[in-house]
């Protein structure tokens, strides 16, 4: 069986770890790398890098970053913010990620799902969708795009869907209503997602508080829930949150010296 | 020195680098003659059967690879270098190098809320201890990100297995061969140390 896994994502701004809350007035709060590796050594499952200065011009401090993280980690992750070609990906995965996130580039050109997946597979391609309620649309959530500033008029649930079809091989479910407020995950949003496909479902937006990881995970229907000011800000570490979960009756993994239960038996 | 054998089949460096770290010396080589006289062999490899086995006769790396597994060279195959030193994969019905007699299976499972692939960590069970597995605990994960799994033809070549809807070989063994369905290179510390028993096994 599987494990629920604990994912941070590190918001980059030129190299440095940013951290914004809903989208906007980012503050500076350190070196993604240093991050990086104290959550590796603490047993988080997987990392995301996110560059939100993408849109924008220099790319090539971002690649050094992500050549950095990947010498100093050994777990999964990917990279994502302003991903527009296949050769964009192809640069971040020789960096030594091994997933590529697309997010506005694939709503504005759904194409680059299918050509990604076709040049390293699905399993290196990651849909992140940034969505908003708007009781307007089927599923009462549209997609938004530009870091939530610019509305699509794209179902939420159906986007997940063509994500799925074109070759994505998992899925990011961004909730900006929540992004940042620390007061738990869109329940709704993520678990509408979760069944209209059969891909892992990770939730995004709104963890503060280990229960709140807990409902996302169960009621939500995630695979993996996606923690940033959390852990950021040192209010729990990914041992008292993984200890939570497990309190819980949540599979979680565990690694060398790191308070797993004594008794347990693989 | 290590060898991973490069045969255009997925990202070659995070092994590399996981080695890196190791402070194990290492080359990333695609040719022939460096795989026949290499002293230690890392088989990785993501991506589907028919094109690595086709990629892998293209570059003479099939014939290398069968004679340094005849003259005991250590080889740690990873991923799709696990399932392809069996005899054949389902995955496009193809024969594959038979270093290993068995097959690699597409996972079939009965619980559609069972997603394929396999993604993830999941925890192995030790069935047959092995040098290379030595530091494992109860409870160990790795990371997965497969839709087939590797099944010897004999069973006591199976070293660990893992449940996922079904109890499946996470990694496999003959002789100097090693081959582990997950991927070492990306599992943690738990990893690494798997890395480091490879490059300090002596097969008898």
């Amino acid at each position: 069986m599987l494990s629920k896994r604990i994912i941070s994502c590190l918001d980059v701004r030129d190299g440095r770890l940013a951290k914004s809350v809903r989208f906007v007035d980012t503050r500076d709060i350190g070196d993604p790398v240093e991050k990086a590796r104290a959550y590796y050594a603490a047993g988080l499952d997987e990392l995301v890098l996110y560059d939100i200065t993408a849109s924008s011009e220099d790319r090539g401090i971002l690649l050094e970053v992500v050549e950095r993280v990947a010498a100093a980690v050994f777990i999964p992750f990917s990279v994502g913010g302003g991903l527009r070609t296949v050769d964009d990906c192809r640069r971040v995965l020789l960096a030594g990620a091994e997933k590529v996130n697309v997010n506005s580039a694939a709503v504005a050109r759904p194409e680059l799902i299918a050509e990604a997946a076709a040049a390293f597979g699905s399993q290196a391609v990651v849909l992140s969708l940034d969505a908003r309620r708007n009781a307007a649309l089927p599923s009462g959530y549209e997609i938004v795009i530009h870091g939530g500033r610019t509305p699509t008029g794209l179902d939420a649930v159906a986007w997940a869907c063509r994500g799925e079809s074109l070759g994505a091989g998992e899925l990011v479910v961004n909730a900006i209503d929540a992004d940042g407020t620390k007061e738990g995950y869109e329940i709704a949003l993520t678990r509408a997602v979760a069944e209209a496909v059969s891909l892992p479902v990770v939730a995004s937006g709104g963890g503060g508080r280990p229960e709140h990881l807990y409902a996302v995970l169960t009621e939500g229907k995630a695979d993996a829930a996606l923690v940033a000011s959390m852990l950021h800000y040192g209010e729990y570490t990914v041992q008292e949150i993984k200890q939570s979960l497990a309190g819980r009756g949540i599979k979680v993994r565990w690694t060398a010296d790191d308070g797993r239960p004594t008794t347990r038996d693989g | 020195m290590i060898t991973i054998v490069d045969y255009n089949a997925g990202n070659l460096t995070s092994v590399r680098r996981a080695l890196a770290r190791l402070g194990l010396p290492a080359q990333v080589s695609a040719d022939p003659d460096t795989v026949r006289r290499a002293g230690r062999i890392i088989f990785p490899g993501v991506g589907h059967a028919a094109a690595a086995m086709a990629a892998l006769r293209s570059r003479g790396l099939e014939a290398a690879l069968r004679e340094a597994f005849a003259r005991g060279t250590p080889i740690l195959g990873i991923c799709l270098g696990c399932q392809i030193v069996l005899s054949r994969s389902e995955e496009g019905d193809t024969p594959c190098l038979g270093l290993l007699p068995g097959a690699c299976l597409r996972f079939r499972l009965p619980d559609p809320a069972l997603k394929i692939p396999h993604m993830g960590w999941n925890a192995v069970r030790v069935v047959r201890p092995h040098p290379v597995l030595a530091h494992l605990r109860p409870g160990d994960e790795f990371y997965f990100v497969h839709s087939y799994y590797p099944q010897p033809d004999d069973p006591t070549c199976v070293h660990t297995t893992c449940e996922y809807g079904l109890t499946f070989p996470a990694a496999i063994g003959v002789d100097n061969l090693f081959a582990v369905q997950f991927h070492a290179e990306k599992s943690g510390p738990v990893g690494l140390r798997l890395l480091q028993n490879f490059a300090e096994w002596e097969p008898c």
